[in-house]
């Protein structure tokens, strides 16, 4: 195992993502999991994307990233979430079959060029003059490497809680990882718990269907990846039932013996994806929780309850499942579980999530406090690149590469952990985003595929289908532009404009809310000869163009400041104006600029005004 | 855009020298005590020149003050060494005789000495403020309370500084950020099973408070007028004892006063304190048709400047009454306070007594002139809305919240939800200017507060 460049410790979606990003750089790649078969297993709920996530599957697709072409061919049930509202806010969204999900991803990363795959349990990390050299394997080998990604999940220290007991695991069924802990411990990583939540699986055959209501996929279905043409994998629907009065009874009455309650569990879960013994405690007149019956596969009859996660006793569950409407009979074929696992603090990571601490050394995944198979997909291409660019010592010259608020949700899910931490879970959600009207998911390519070019981590195939895009979208444009009518020829044509003698270009007149490609294509049979991506595309500008064009004015001013770069090696103790509260926060995260400073909690203006000139000081000194 | 970290030199948006400033800071004019104050690293070492030695740090100690053999005068000195001082810097205090020319000569002295300059207007509370001794609410109300010159505007500062306006801003805020929350609650979890028609029901809520805003704008810039002063403009035809008012309402000879018709030629102008309010009165020269060149241009002015008063105070000729001159009959009407003049020397009356109002007074005499400044006082308080609730103090608070009425209103017109929570993301932002910035975190927390999220 001579030469390698980058080693990935972890087979998830985090792992996944990041051992492809950097053998695409062209960085001799080597992926070490405990378990080759489980390499893409999802181990929580059987779907991909969603809003914000959705968006995160389409950057890491533009980056040329695997998680949509896996999707794409895994996927049984596909949804466009929020169609009813606009473009910014439509998220993609797929049913997954687990196993045609694990053989696709599996597929893809053996037929990536440059990238092996190794089993076996990772026990320490290799140190030198202070860098991480590689890794050390269970059985004392050691294997070096310019680079090392972690993404490690909930393997750090995890433990699983099912009622009263608790057992040590990374997921069920799978050992924990303790020495790596023990090491990010030793090495003064602040390392915190969290914890997450799973449901019972439930044996489809033994369901009672025909009562429920049904929730069919989009018909046709559409891609995530701009490299699948269309879905040829089977669809299937889902189901909807509701909990019950009778199934909250059963949880309130068990409740001290739910290890949420009861003190068992220390970690912070999140807000947003609460137990159902949280949801019956929070939200206590609410009558009926929804339950979403997702199939796990073509040819399984696995289901999985999406909304009912708990911890409580295996009996309990077995109860409060059976008040459940279609799952009188149910049989459930393993019970729902709590875990706890150890996270890294992200504010010890770089903008290029490598470790301030131990350089060499990138995170990436559930490890950095996120959770969501989208948010690690996202974390691991990033991490891939920046570990490719360490070893390919392309990083001294150009510095990591890092995308911005406003040009991805990716910059937006980095930026928010490296500044703020993960005090619980972290998940994407649009509302994060600023920038949200240009931070669509059918723009993704338009937006990054040119970065990722840039960067180095795009392939042939991906770089000859974008440039057909952009082809297409600028001759779509070029039309739009060149077809016109005056007032006199619009009123003919059944269009309400002014009669102010404006001659209006066909781009004007879709930028009226009543005003559709079809209705422009009826005028001009030309636009009937647009590709589907370039028409929509352009449907998509020209409704939201006035407030485009004020975000583009607020991206130039946040941009202004994200330009004014901080010293690295600047002392914030100096700076004497400061307040120890924001002192501290500063010295914490180190904000590599001074936008990244002002968005910190806490930070004033007079603390930025005081920062910059002090910086201002500095550079004065200097060059006198 | 793809940016490299690191390696790139700082770049700098505001070039903040360190001078060391010095004002007197107490109101110009003859007083008992000035103070003068000087602020900047080099405060220290104009006490050790001018009135050495150094004092311990917040301890008033008696000098004498002045360059070496040179004493300007003797006074208190208190040293307030940074970050314990109004400005967060080394501040010193220089408490002085009120004569004009001995803080004159003081700050003529340490203006001369390395590294000190005079202090540009509101210099001091800027300084507190970027040195985050001060929010910008607290920076206005203390620029306020320093130009102060009224007990009324003192105690609107004091509100200021003590938040009533900025509960009233924290109440908007709040609501904002819970109709923001819920709309994006409805964008970002449309499988959540959320109460239907999210949206449509926080429309009522922001419609209500746009007018709440609106209203709040709309006081007619009273609270602007309280700071600034009220504006009124005595006007009349000629010798109709304008000038003889003013004098009996400054109770000096301000305006030349002369029984000749149309001697003020120009705009006179005095400031009065009515009941805690600030009044600027302008005497005008009189209004007639004819006169010569200079005498129409004084007209012309007298006419500009009754357009530019927030009230008009028409004096008439009570040798004349009940005959108003035909030039200045347009200036009467329902916002014009009229007195009729020269009461000694009204004509009888064949119709009986005049009516109370208008009001009847005599210059010469000062008959009268209690129920004048009474209705005055009326007047100008109504003007400056010290009866009323708050307003808005700032042109900064005006601007903000012009901006978030705006977006409320595009919002509330949007064709479609996502445009409408980014026109109340705007709405937060302007609001954010005088409250502080909402964050996302502050949506989330409702979001998850109000709904139950998680499948």
């Amino acid at each position: 195992m001579n030469g390698i460049d980058v080693i990935v410790v972890g087979g998830g979606h985090a792992g996944c993502e990041a051992a492809a990003a950097a053998a695409r750089m062209g960085a001799s790649t080597l992926l070490v999991t405990h378990r080759r078969d489980t390499i893409g297993a999802m181990s929580c709920n059987p779907a991909i994307g969603g809003l914000g996530k959705g968006h995160l599957v389409r950057e890491v697709d533009a980056l040329d990233g695997v998680m949509g072409q896996a999707i794409d061919r895994a996927g049984i049930q596909f949804r466009v979430l929020n169609r009813s509202k606009g473009p910014a806010v439509r998220g993609p969204r797929a049913q997954a079959d687990r196993a045609l999900y694990r053989a696709a991803m599996q597929d893809l990363l053996s037929g990536q060029d440059g990238l092996s795959i190794l089993e076996a349990p990772v026990e320490d990390l290799a140190l030198r003059d202070g860098r991480c050299t590689g890794i050390v394997l269970a059985d004392g080998r050691i294997v070096p490497a310019g680079a090392v990604v972690l993404t490690t999940g909930t393997f750090l220290r995890g433990v699983i809680h099912l009622g009263e007991t608790r057992t040590p695991a990374g997921r069920a069924g799978e050992a924990p990882a303790i020495g790596l802990a023990e090491t990010l411990a030793r090495l003064g990583f602040d390392l915190a718990r969290l914890k997450t939540g799973t449901p019972p699986r439930l044996d489809g055959r033994t369901i009672d269907w025909s009562g429920l209501e049904v929730q069919p996929g989009d018909d046709p279905p559409e891609p995530f990846s701009t490299l699948s043409e269309r879905i040829t994998t089977p669809q299937v629907p889902c189901h909807i039932t509701y909990t019950t009065a009778a199934s909250h009874a059963l949880i309130r009455a068990n409740l001290h013996r739910a290890p949420l309650y009861s003190g068992q569990i220390e970690g912070v879960g999140p807000r947003y994806c609460p137990s159902i013994e949280d949801k019956v405690v929070r939200f206590a007149d609410k009558p009926r929780h929804q339950i979403f019956l997702e199939p796990e596969g073509l040819d399984d009859d696995t289901v999985y309850p999406n909304g009912i996660s708990t911890s409580l006793p295996a009996a309990v569950q077995d109860a409060m499942v059976r008040a459940i409407p279609g799952l009188e009979h149910a049989r459930i074929l393993r019970h729902g579980y709590a875990i706890e696992y150890d996270h890294v603090d992200p504010r010890e990571l770089t903008p290029g999530l490598e470790t301030r601490r131990l350089p060499g050394l990138f995170l990436a995944g559930q490890i950095n406090g996120t959770t969501g198979y989208e948010e690690a997909a996202a974390q691991g291409v990033m991490a891939g690149i920046n570990a490719a660019r360490r070893c390919l010592d392309r990083a001294d010259a150009d510095g990591p590469f890092v995308l911005d608020r406003a040009d991805a949700y990716i910059g937006v899910l980095i930026d928010d952990l490296i500044s703020r931490g993960a005090p619980e879970p972290y998940r994407m959600f649009t509302a994060r985003a600023e920038y949200r009207l240009r931070l669509r998911a059918d723009n993704a390519d338009q937006r990054l595929t040119p970065l990722g070019q840039a960067a180095g981590c795009v392939g042939p195939r991906r770089r000859a289908a974008f440039a057909r895009k952009t082809a297409e979208m600028a001759a779509a444009r070029d039309l739009m532009a060149t077809l016109t009518l005056t007032p006199n020829q619009a009123a003919q044509h059944g269009l309400a404009v002014n009669r102010d003698g404006v001659v209006r270009t066909a781009f004007d007149l879709l930028r009226q809310p009543a005003v559709t490609l079809d209705r422009l294509a009826a005028i001009w049979p030309a636009l009937n000869g647009l590709s589907a991506a370039a028409a929509e595309q352009v449907e998509i500008e020209a409704r939201y163009a006035g407030y485009l064009d004020r975000q583009e004015a607020d991206i130039r001013a946040f941009r202004r400041e994200e330009a004014l770069h901080l010293p690295a090696d600047l002392d914030f103790g100096a700076i004497g104006s400061l307040s120890t509260e924001v002192r501290d926060v500063l010295t914490r995260v180190r904000p590599a600029t001074l936008g990244a400073a002002g968005r910190l909690p806490g930070v004033t203006p007079a603390a930025l005004v005081a920062l910059l000139r002090h910086v201002r000081r500095g550079a004065d000194r200097a060059s006198a | 855009m793809a940016q490299a970290q690191g390696g790139a030199e700082a770049a700098a948006v505001h070039a903040g020298a360190a001078a060391t400033v010095v004002a007197p800071a107490s109101a110009a004019g003859r007083a008992g005590v000035a103070v003068v104050r000087v602020s900047g690293p080099a405060a220290g070492a104009a006490v050790d020149t001018l009135a050495p030695p150094r004092p311990p740090p917040r301890q008033a100690v008696l000098r004498r003050i002045g360059p070496p053999g040179d004493p300007i005068d003797r006074g208190l000195v208190l040293w307030f060494p940074a970050p314990a001082s109004f400005t967060g810097e080394d501040l010193v205090e220089f408490q002085v005789h009120g004569g004009r020319a001995v803080v004159d000569g003081l700050v003529d002295a340490l203006v001369a000495l390395p590294g000190l300059r005079p202090a540009e207007p509101g210099e001091f509370s800027r300084r507190a403020f970027l040195n985050g001794k001060l929010d910008l609410t607290e920076v206005e109300a203390v620029a306020d309370m320093v130009a102060a010159e009224t007990a009324a505007q003192r105690r609107q500062a004091l509100r200021q500084l003590g938040g009533a306006l900025r509960r009233q801003y924290d109440g908007w805020r709040a609501r904002l950020v819970r109709c923001l929350a819920h709309v994006e609650a409805d964008l970002d979890f449309p499988d959540e099973d959320l109460p239907a028609g999210i949206i449509a029901a926080v429309a009522p809520e922001l419609a209500g408070m746009r007018q709440e805003i609106a209203r709040h704008l709309d006081d007619g810039g009273a609270a602007e007028r309280l700071r600034a002063g009220v504006a009124v403009a005595i006007l009349g035809p000629p010798n109709a004892g304008k000038s003889s008012l003013l004098n009996r309402l400054a109770r000096r000879d301000a305006a030349i006063v002369s029984h000749l018709a149309g001697t003020t030629r120009d705009v006179i102008e005095v400031h009065l304190d009515l009941d805690g309010v600030p009044v600027a009165v302008w005497d005008t020269a009189g209004l007639r048709a004819g006169g010569d060149a200079i005498e129409a241009e004084g007209v012309r002015r007298s006419r500009a400047r009754a357009a530019e008063a927030d009230l008009r105070l028409v004096v008439l000729d009570g040798a004349r009454w009940p005959e108003v001159p035909e030039a200045v009959a347009d200036m009467i009407d329902a916002t014009a306070l009229v007195v009729w003049n020269k009461a000694d020397l009204r004509p009888a009356t064949p119709g009986g007594p005049p009516a109370a109002e208008p009001v009847w007074i005599s210059a010469l005499t000062g008959a009268g002139l209690d129920m004048l400044e009474r209705a005055l006082s009326e007047r100008v308080a109504a003007l400056a809305g010290v009866a009323g609730g708050l307003a808005p103090t700032r042109a900064r608070h005006r601007t903000a919240l012009e901006d978030t009425r705006a977006a409320l209103d595009r919002a509330l017109a949007a064709p479609a939800p996502e445009l409408a929570a980014e026109d109340l993301r705007l709405a937060a932002r302007a609001l954010g200017r005088i409250t502080g910035r909402v964050d996302v975190e502050d949506l989330l927390d409702v979001v998850f507060r109000d709904f139950c999220i998680g499948k």
